[in-house]
């Protein structure tokens, strides 16, 4: 449920700092976590070992595994319990998993320096971690029961939940847990091999199925029900810089439920009792907007402007040799300019946030994906310190990038309402759908020119390749991170580190200035840099009259793990012997996020001569599998996200305003639409990479190599619906 | 006063009759499981029984319901609804999870009229049920499965 557990006055705790700082996790037991080691300020201060609490084993022997990433949907949570079980030696049933509270300093992702969630990144960088804390567990657990029958440590195993000597003592964990806790914290601990795992590589069940299958009781954010709550709906400009010249608020506080209407810097709100007056006090809203300084072109016109733009020279991004001159001297020069349009990421949940602000403190109940953020941005607007900006993160109804934002917009609308209603009231903000699909934080909308040149013997030597949209990351908390020279490398992924054998290569990239607000949406740039690379490759083996599978692996002789995914998802399909009558297939492959994925899209024709992706084969080089069925139905599912947005997604405006709203209008896949999925692990030693997003890039290209094959043309602006093929 | 029956309890709401039953659902009688994606009928995660036939609880009005009998996730306790709970867990179907109450509420309506379903009659019965973790490949096999727990 949403409260943590109050820690009991008496429940002895190790006498650590950072842990006596952590009382909202504390129950009675073990908490326990890893040495915080190789931090020379922390040792300087010479207050000796810290410890960042990951687990807690209770009484009656549950291990509470403490997961310091938001789960969206994607598995982390199983992933985490999966790391800790297996070290910690404890049987599935008794591993839980809950959210670790909001604090940085104990619970950064190690790649991101703050708390947060994205990128694929959740395993990666907590497979050491959270392996040592469960190994340390283990070893205080097995220290605790020497001491307790007298016995070397040595002499004593642990398996299954139980520790055992050989005089035949046993003890559960939960019987040992809060002397072990009092235990001396080993500075070293000896990780498994990976020939003595038990639960990586296995596919454990996830730990939220269960709940997920009976109405998922205090879950999710939109479900949060406190005493006294009010809810708000807000009312925001309908272009993007627009703001409030005046409102009448009349009829809004005529409805029956309404609570008052104040007006915030974002817009207007309606407070309410419940979400269905707060919503009809908002249809009553009379509201004059100020679009003095308010974007106002359309998508049309964007894209003319992004097509102007992508004939003149931008930032350069990569260069190797020289590509005009190699195109020049090509017997044959292709060349396509694509569009991508904005995408809205839509999450079945749609966004929510309840905020108590009381006593100078504020408390969060959200699916927070970026928390020291959403702590940040809080604490700035109810000018309060960070550290008192609680958050209980809840399991998120879906994310795909829209709910870690770079200014944490809602957290900020949620304390400016709570600011200016200025009582300890809970307040939930609610977006509807309406809200979320016109609301902004799209994927950009992109232009890319592409020219690629071929040899009179068919090789490809030269290509030179533009992208023009705006950039994700330059002026965000996140521009130090991924921007240099001018050139944000999100926009540019998988274009500056394509490993193609090709001699003379520029790429440049132009960052436009619209006040449109946009955001990573899963798998960022190689939404449309894998589209555009991957289908001009196809283009260029016609020219060259090559197959595309044999010109891609001559190419790709340098990468062993993309040249590893082509041959196994191709020996799946039987790429080889070629599609049955009347099927048409496409390939593609992108390393996104450290993973390797190559899909094979199968497609037919119907009677109205468009088309319909029925079989798509998906081979996948992750790293170390830690759950294979996870990685499976991560494959599935950012399969299925990534052809809905290829087939029929696009946000577009008109005079600066969403012409689209809700499900009718940006319609996501359905069931009939959604192929059978054959998903192939490459087995592999190295350490885990990402999975939540790298099975989305080589959808689009896979399935529009198909319709090159059946029709000799490439759609090249989506969605495909545009060009009517779908 | 509005009243009905719910998961066999009778409750009385004292709320405006063009309230969408969702919100009398969730927001009146504190029943989540219930949830809410669109407001417009068109992803199905609002999927509840009303006297035994499947509904979208946004575009179903308090004063439509009068009298009526209506089942949620809460209280779908059924032969079906207890196969397709087995094999939504055996084959760990839910993502994030958010739209599967609606699923689970159009999956047991189907298998109830469809002991046996093919790839077709799924697809009809499933089409108003949207899943942005794209979970239909699972969603398939698990009425399949389903459908084999039932024959037992």
């Amino acid at each position: 449920m949403y409260p943590m557990k109050p820690r009991p006055a008496d429940a002895p705790r190790p006498s650590r700092r950072d842990v006596l700082k952590f009382t909202a996790l504390a129950g009675a037991g073990l908490v326990i976590g890893v040495h915080f080691g190789g931090d020379p300020a922390r040792a300087a201060a010479g207050d000796g070992p810290n410890f960042t609490p990951f687990i807690r084993i209770d009484a009656d022997s549950t291990v509470t595994v403490f997961s310091k990433h938001l789960d969206k949907g994607q598995g982390s949570a199983t992933g985490l319990a999966t790391l800790v079980a297996e070290e910690l030696d404890a049987t599935w049933v008794q591993t839980k998993v809950e959210f670790a509270p909001a604090n940085a300093e104990l619970y950064k992702n190690l790649l991101f320096g703050i708390q947060g969630t994205g990128g694929s990144t959740a395993i990666a960088n907590s497979f050491e971690q959270y392996r040592r804390a469960g190994a340390t567990a283990r070893a205080m657990l097995i220290e605790a029961a020497a001491r307790r029958w007298a016995v070397p440590a040595g002499e004593i195993t642990i398996a299954q939940g139980i520790v055992r000597h050989a005089s035949g003592k046993s003890a559960r964990y939960g019987e040992l847990a809060e002397a072990a806790a009092w235990m001396p914290v080993p500075e070293n601990v000896t990780l498994k091999t990976p020939d003595q795992w038990v639960y990586i590589g296995k596919s454990f069940p996830r730990v939220d199925s269960y709940v997920k299958t009976v109405g998922a009781p205090g879950s999710f954010g939109m479900d949060v029900q406190l005493d006294d709550m009010l809810v708000a709906v807000l009312a925001r400009p309908p272009k993007w810089g627009g703001t409030v010249r005046s409102v009448d608020a009349t009829e809004a506080r005529k409805v029956r439920g309404v609570v008052d209407v104040l007006q915030i810097p974002q817009g207007v709100v309606v407070l309410a009792r419940a979400i269905w007056p707060a919503i009809k006090g908002r249809d009553a809203l009379k509201i004059d907007w100020d679009f003095s300084n308010a974007e106002t072109r359309s998508t049309a016109l964007l894209e003319a402007e992004y097509k102007a733009l992508a004939q003149r020279e931008g930032i350069t991004f990569r260069s190797e040799g020289d590509a005009e001159a190699a195109l020049n001297g090509a017997a044959q020069v292709i060349e396509e300019t694509y569009v991508f349009p904005y995408l809205a990421h839509a999450p079945m949940e749609p966004i929510d946030i309840t905020i108590l602000f009381k006593d100078g403190k504020a408390t969060l109940w959200t699916g927070s994906q970026l928390q020291t953020l959403d702590q940040n941005v809080t604490a700035a607007v109810l000018g309060i310190p960070p550290q008192d900006v609680a958050i209980h993160t809840l399991w998120a109804g879906g994310s795909f990038g829209r709910r870690a934002i770079y200014d944490a917009h809602y957290a900020g609308e949620a304390a400016a309402i709570a600011k200016a209603w200025g009582r300890p009231q809970p307040i939930k903000l609610v977006y509807t759908r309406e809200d979320d699909i016109r609301g902004g934080y799209y994927r950009p909308l992109y232009v890319h020119r592409v020219r690629a040149g071929v040899d009179a013997n068919g090789r490809l030597t030269g290509w030179h390749h533009r992208v023009v949209g705006q950039s994700l990351m330059i002026g965000t908390p996140f521009e130090g991170f991924a921007v240099s020279e001018g050139v944000d490398h999100s926009s540019v992924e998988g274009l500056e580190d394509a490993t193609y054998a090709i001699p003379d290569f520029r790429g440049e990239v132009h960052n436009t200035a619209v006040k449109v607000p946009v955001l990573w949406w899963r798998s960022v740039g190689h939404t449309h840099t894998a589209y555009a690379m991957e289908t001009m490759i196809d283009r260029a083996a016609k020219a060259a009259g090559r197959e595309p599978l044999a010109f891609r692996l001559e190419l790709l002789a340098g990468d062993q793990r993309k040249t590893a995914v082509l041959k196994l998802v191709a020996e799946k399909a039987n790429w080889n012997a070629g599609p049955p009558a009347g099927r048409w297939r496409g390939i593609a492959v992108q390393k996104s996020f450290n993973s390797y994925v190559a899909e094979i899209a199968e497609i037919s024709r119907r009677a109205n001569g468009t088309f319909k992706v029925e079989k798509v084969w998906c081979a996948v080089d992750c790293g170390v599998p830690v759950n294979p069925d996870n990685i499976r139905a991560q494959m599935e599912g950012g399969i299925g996200y990534g052809l809905g947005a290829v087939l029929r997604n696009a946000i577009t405006l008109t005079d600066g305003e969403v012409d689209q709203d809700n499900f009718d209008t940006y319609e996501p896949l359905r069931i009939d639409e959604m192929p059978d999925i054959e998903v192939h692990i490459v087995p592999s030693s190295e350490a885990p990479t990402g999975v939540g997003e790298p099975g989305v890039p080589p959808i689009g290209p896979a399935v529009a190599n198909a319709i090159f094959a059946a029709t000799g043309k490439m759609p090249t602006e989506l969605p495909l619906t545009r060009n009517g093929l779908v | 006063m509005i009243r009905f029956v719910l998961n066999g309890s009778e409750r009385a709401v004292d709320v405006e009759g063009d309230t969408p039953l969702l919100w009398v659902i969730r927001d009146e009688l504190k029943l989540t499981g219930t949830k809410f994606g669109c407001g417009i009928a068109s992803c199905g995660a609002c999927t509840v029984y009303v006297d035994g036939a499947p509904v979208r609880a946004c575009q179903t009005y308090a004063e439509d319901v009068e009298g009526s009998r209506i089942t949620t996730i809460e209280g779908l306790f059924s032969r079906e609804a207890e196969a397709v709970r087995a094999a939504w867990r055996e084959l760990d179907v839910p993502q994030c999870g958010y739209c599967q109450s609606g699923q689970i509420m159009s999956a047991a309506a189907l298998l109830a009229d469809t002991p046996k379903p093919t790839d077709a009659d799924i697809d009809a019965a499933m089409y108003g049920n949207v899943c942005r973790c794209a979970t239909y490949h699972r969603i398939r096999a698990g009425i399949h499965r389903a459908s084999e727990i039932l024959e037992g």
